[in-house]
């Protein structure tokens, strides 16, 4: 079938299979390759992204379901100038990534809490990624930057 | 990870769904935001070879304030259902549920219809809904019927609707003391299912994962309704369930969570009251 | 102005937070172009003997290129004739495989022995069409008892191997029958305590794409150390030198991607046999059967002290789990004999192992790799005896530490620790946690009564780093004529963030500014000699070989500069703050780096270096846990998590701190919420991430770090590894502290993890006693 969405501002269409999930029409016909699959349960978060503006996992979204819609990716997350994103600035900042596999879903799903709650407590941002799993950091400095984006977000300044 | 070939369809309004799913029978099923169906069908649990795609069937997304109870569309979102001010001021317990179910992303996409028709025994809303009495409105090939949430919920992952039926509407009634609600859901992590959990509305008081089914704690209102203490009536939370063991939890053990998350249920409702 | 002990954000972020990480799956290599997707069919059955494999309907399946099977592989050598392991023979200890009797297949032959071991593999099109063929393939089994448990392997009624006679496949330690060293010992404690299976879990799984073109076969993988995968790809039957292995960005390893696998090399062979490029990506869920697990250990313990405190003697007694195929003999339990007293200057030491196969997924190196398991228990034993004579587990830590005179000390079990101050760490952590003012709440809890109780854990751990700093690590540094530095580490980072470490060290000896130091690793061609990332061995072994080469460019460098300056070796310096070379005294003159690599042979600086140390090195520390425990339900919440953890100079501080927090996390999750789990079957209970309870930020606080920096003499930079002792300390500090709240109702152990059911069980066993 003919699906057509918006990723990172550009209009796109392709003929796929009914049963494509978002995620692989992100990677493999938009060629956006910054989301990643990391479970098959719908529990690790990596595959992040923005569908009109909200955090959903693309894993669990068919892009039939995303037709007419518009995606953000991480790699649409920046400025067109390149001007990181503050939650993408903060991440960097605080030491927020290691291997960066969960990074993208992990910035995306922050990017839509910061959108709802621009100042959220430290349990808030906690419970808030209860479904964004990390190995690496054990979320510490995931959380500091997510604290430090909403910051710097509110201040109008970066640090 | 992939789910089985099936064939799309979309419906934008509420005949529209029906009329597909008569077409294509047994063959077919609703989705809804999808965040049940489609990991079930990814492990290929479920191979639907129709899916009905309800998201564009905006009619079914509201929340209306009808005077002695709230109306809610079945495609309302979780995400919607918690962030309502009319919920918060009238239905707290309704809104803190949708709130506690899964994580912001499955909140973004799942909706109320969505969780209620698919009747996970561990699911937060349709205990949530069975304390609070609520109604069913079922639409079908043969026209509209009701159906109370104590009739509603028959087995797990079974309902009282019939194929091809749609679930439109979900009618709340509202409390006569708003605040008096407490949810209790008890897990070893944020994200996991309810290993037991208790909604409480007043004097009304529904298990989740006590049985195959959202359950009244019966005996436990009686009790109340009889002059028991919180502390006694609690005691009964686990007569009348048949909870299973699992690699969360022993039956014996989540008879034993019933009857304290019951009275810390109870209790926080009082404070709240 | 030293680089180096400043905090420097990475300079591998800006990549992946705008355009992302490429990890295989992301690889848009030109060779790749068209590649067929491989599927794995994989037995649902833990053990069976396989009676036919039909994939005719597979066959017939959409988008299908070839479905492979064992009987298709005559066209790989036969593996090396493994000498067969005679009862007297010393044990296999290497990180290597068992042969002979207990070699493990690529695609198993005739008999399945855990859930998930690959049988056949369908090579299709699309990623989509290949579950839909794998579904297809037909595959009989004649099911045999399964050995699910550690308990049925020792009981020997079926036997995985039958021609081994026996399911234990490696023995080794020394003597632990004689029990007279408990004679005279006052308090004993004696029991069982389960160190229990968990899944390594990197968000990437397993991944390799392949390709085989022009009498070469270039291979890209997950994995930690690109080297020795090309030397295990040798099996595929080619030299070294026609096989070029890449890693790509790596999604975190954890030990259980070191080299390459039985399923990876089955991507190489495919591509090698069908002549079409491969690209496998593992599912979560096979990811969940099919990578190699950690921990598996069942100990039981002795412990022998007097009233006051004083530890007399103690015995561990290991059986190591090996799963269905043992991937490491005697490797694993050896370590955790190695490090069994830990901290203590213990008199009397006994320690032995065995270790055995079970229908499960084969176990690995997994952060630790042996040595938590010595750290949990030591540490869990000490607080179990602590509660017998009724003494504050700090007093009996202090009683029996290895004092710092007393370095360096070889452990009864011959561990060699170099440096350690134990009670400052532990001291460290004490005030900083404030001790007394939480044992003063959890008192007043107790005592008002209170159902939400504070547990104090306390963990002091010392761990082997570089255990094989014999093989070393390798560096090239090189200068270009334009003044950039190239580093060629044969590290292989998949998180550690070596490219920034390993450019500071450059910064810092040669003065070229970080922005002009690139660092490349993980690539066979460029860096065919190169050992790799785990063991927490990279800075201390990959950072020191830097560290000597970047020294010997700039002594080469020196000799250069001074010819273009026309003056004495001895009258020229390099000013590292300007990165550039002067005449001493005479600050008008001076020369870039690029003018004096443009004035060498070839317009290159380089210096190639292999360091390799003679003995390997022991971090230690302190961790403080507290937990609150709810006695109604048993509900384990980590309150506060206070850690000083001790691996010499710190390099760079926020890396530093990464890896401890990272390591913590996991470290708590072993304590806390994860297990896999099997039924009396051997069939996989927590094959998904819904089923498997792998910790989230939900779980965890934000960690209280302190600073502790003891140096070694072992290497030049001074520093031992951080990678794992974050994890080596958590666990037991958690653990403790979940006992710690209920020992007052008389609970002495409770297994791990520590889930709300059996916290609440052992509260109502004690109470009823």
């Amino acid at each position: 079938m003919k699906v057509e969405l918006t990723v990172n501002g550009k209009d796109m269409t392709a003929d796929v299979e009914d049963r494509t999930l978002l995620v692989h029409f992100l990677r493999d016909v938009a060629d956006l390759t910054a989301t990643n699959i990391g479970c098959d349960t719908t529990s690790c978060g990596a595959c992040t992204v923005l569908l009109d503006g909200e955090s959903v996992k693309s894993c669990t979204v068919l892009a039939a379901q995303a037709d007419g819609r518009a995606v953000t990716t991480l790699e649409g997350l920046a400025g067109d100038d390149g001007t990181m994103h503050p939650v993408q600035q903060a991440f960097h900042e605080e030491h927020g990534l290691q291997c960066g596999y969960c990074t993208p879903g992990m910035v995306m799903a922050i990017a839509s809490l910061l959108k709802e709650n621009p100042s959220p407590t430290e349990a808030q941002v906690r419970q808030g990624l209860e479904g964004n799993i990390c190995r690496c950091t054990g979320y510490h400095n995931i959380v500091k930057a997510a604290l430090a984006a909403a910051e710097s977000s509110n201040t109008g300044a970066s640090k | 990870m992939i789910p089985p070939s099936f064939t799309y369809a979309r419906a934008t309004t509420v005949d529209e769904a029906l009329a597909l799913a008569a077409e294509h029978g047994e063959d077919a099923k609703y989705l809804a935001g999808g965040q049940s169906l489609l990991p079930l069908m990814k492990l290929r649990f479920a191979a639907p070879t129709v899916l009905i795609d309800l998201g564009r069937v905006t009619e079914l997304a509201y929340i209306r304030d009808e005077g002695t109870y709230v109306a809610i569309g079945a495609l309302t979102r979780h995400h919607d259902v918690a962030h309502s001010e009319l919920l918060a001021a009238d239905i707290p317990l309704l809104a803190a549920t949708a709130e506690a179910v899964g994580d912001p992303q499955i909140r973004h996409r799942g909706t109320i219809g969505g969780s209620v028709a698919h009747a996970d025994a561990a699911a937060d809303l349709p205990a949530t809904l069975l304390a609070l009495d609520a109604t069913f409105v079922v639409k079908g090939p043969d026209g509209t019927r009701s159906v109370p949430a104590a009739e509603f919920f028959q087995g797990i992952f079974e309902t009282a609707l019939e194929p091809g039926e749609l679930l439109t509407e979900i009618q709340v009634p509202k409390p006569a003391k708003p605040s008096a609600w407490s949810f209790q859901k008890f897990n070893k992590r944020a994200i996991d299912f309810a290993m037991v959990g208790v909604a409480v509305q007043g004097g009304s008081v529904a298990l989740i994962n006590m049985g195959s089914t959202p359950l009244r704690a019966s005996a436990v209102e009686s009790a109340l309704a009889s002059g028991a203490s919180i502390a006694d009536a609690a005691q009964l939370a686990a007569e009348g369930t048949n909870a299973g063991s699992d690699i969360h939890a022993s039956k014996a053990y989540r008879e034993h969570l019933a009857r304290v998350l019951t009275r810390r249920a109870l209790e926080e409702a009082a404070a709240r009251a | 102005m030293s680089i180096l002990g400043t905090r420097v954000i990475r300079t591998e972020d800006p990549r992946l937070l705008t355009s992302g990480g490429v990890y295989v799956d992301d690889l848009r290599e030109p060779d790749l172009a068209g590649a067929v997707r491989a599927t794995f069919v994989r037995s649902t059955i833990a053990h069976a003997l396989i009676t036919g494999i039909d994939a005719s309907a597979a066959l017939e399946a959409p988008g299908v290129v070839a479905v492979l099977t064992v009987a298709d592989m005559t066209d790989l050598p036969a593996p090396p004739p493994a000498p067969e392991p005679s009862p007297d023979d010393p044990p296999s200890e290497g990180p290597v495989p068992l042969g002979g009797v207990w070699a493990e297949p690529l695609l198993a032959v005739d008999r399945v022995r855990y859930v998930g071991e690959p049988v056949a593999i369908v090579l299709t099109d699309s990623t989509y069409q290949g579950e839909d063929a794998a579904e297809l393939v037909s595959v009989d089994y004649e099911p045999l008892p399964a050995v699910p448990s550690i308990e049925a392997a020792l009981a020997g009624d079926t036997l995985l191997n039958p021609d081994a006679g026996t399911n234990v496949c490696v023995k080794g330690g020394g003597d632990i029958s004689d029990d007279s060293i408990f004679d005279g010992c006052e308090i004993i404690v004696e029991g069982d305590i389960v160190n229990q299976r968990v899944a390594a879990l990197p968000m990437e799984g397993r991944a390799t794409a392949a390709v085989w073109k022009d009498g070469k076969l270039t291979v890209w993988t997950s994995t930690q150390n690109a080297q020795l995968s090309r030397l295990i790809l040798t099996a595929v039957g080619l030299p070294p030198d026609a096989i070029r292995v890449v890693a790509p960005d790596v999604g975190g390893g954890f030990g259980a991607k070191i080299g390459v696998d039985r399923e990876q090399i089955l991507i190489a062979w495919a591509a090698k046999h069908t002549g079409r490029a491969v690209r496998w990506v593992e599912t979560r869920n096979e990811n969940l059967m099919g990578m190699t697990q950690g921990r598996a250990q069942l100990h039981h313990i002795k412990l022998g002290g007097d009233r006051e405190g004083h530890i007399k003697a103690y015995r561990l007694d290991v059986v190591q789990d090996s799963g269905g195929y043992s991937r490491m003999g005697g490797f694993l339990p050896m370590l955790t004999n190695l490090m069994a007293p830990g901290v203590y200057d213990i008199p009397a030491v006994q320690a032995a192992y065995k270790a055995v196969v079970t229908n499960g997924t084969p176990i690995a190196a997994y952060r630790g790799a042996g040595r938590p398991e010595a750290a949990a228990t030591i540490e869990r034993v000490v607080d179990w005896y602590a509660a017998e004579a009724g003494l504050d587990p700090v007093t009996v830590r202090k009683l029996n530490f290895i004092q710092p005179e007393q370095f360096p000390f070889v452990t009864k079990t011959g561990a060699p620790y170099d440096t350690g101050d134990y009670e400052a760490a532990l001291d460290k952590v004490l005030e900083a946690a404030g001790y007394d003012q939480l044992r003063a709440e959890q008192k007043r809890r107790i005592e008002a009564g209170e159902t939400k109780l504070l547990g104090l854990g306390l963990a002091s751990y010392v761990e082997i780093t570089a255990a094989d700093g014999a093989a070393g690590e390798t560096a090239k540094v090189e200068v270009h004529d334009d003044g950039t530095a190239t580093v060629y580490t044969g590290s292989s980072a998949h998180g550690q963030g070596h490219h920034t470490a390993y450019a500071m060290i450059v910064t810092q000896e040669l003065g070229i500014p970080m922005e002009k130091v690139e660092v490349i690793h993980g690539d066979t061609d460029l860096i065919p000699d190169g050992v790799g990332t785990y063991a927490s061995r990279s800075l201390q072994l990959g950072g020191s070989a830097v560290h000597n080469a970047a020294i010997e460019v700039k002594d080469e460098a020196s000799k250069k500069a001074a010819e273009l300056f026309e003056a004495a070796e001895a009258d020229v310096e390099l000013d590292t703050d300007a990165g550039v070379w002067r005449i001493k005294g005479d600050p008008d003159k001076s020369l870039s780096w690029s003018q004096v690599a443009t004035a060498a042979d070839g317009g290159l600086i380089v210096a190639n270096v292999r360091f390799t140390a003679d003995r390997p090195t022991f971090p230690f520390g302190s961790q403080l846990s507290v937990v609150e425990v709810d006695v109604e339900t048993g509900k384990v919440t980590l309150l506060r998590h206070v850690t000083a953890d001790d691996a010499g100079p710190v390099l760079n501080p926020l890396l530093f701190e990464g890896q401890r927090h990272g390591g913590i996390a996991q470290g708590a999750a072993q304590a806390l919420v994860e297990e896999i789990l099997y039924d009396a079957d051997g069939n996989p209970l927590t094959a998904t991430l819904m089923d498997y309870g792998a910790i989230t930020a939900a779980e965890l606080p934000s960690f209280e770090l302190l600073t502790s920096e003891t140096p070694t003499t072992v290497n030049p930079l001074g520093v031992k590894g951080i990678g794992e002792a974050g994890t080596i300390g958590a666990t037991p500090a958690v653990h403790n502290a979940v006992i710690d709240a209920v020992k007052h109702l008389g609970v002495r152990h409770i297994d791990m993890p520590t889930t709300p059911e059996r916290v609440w069980t052992a509260i109502q066993k004690a109470s009823a006693q």
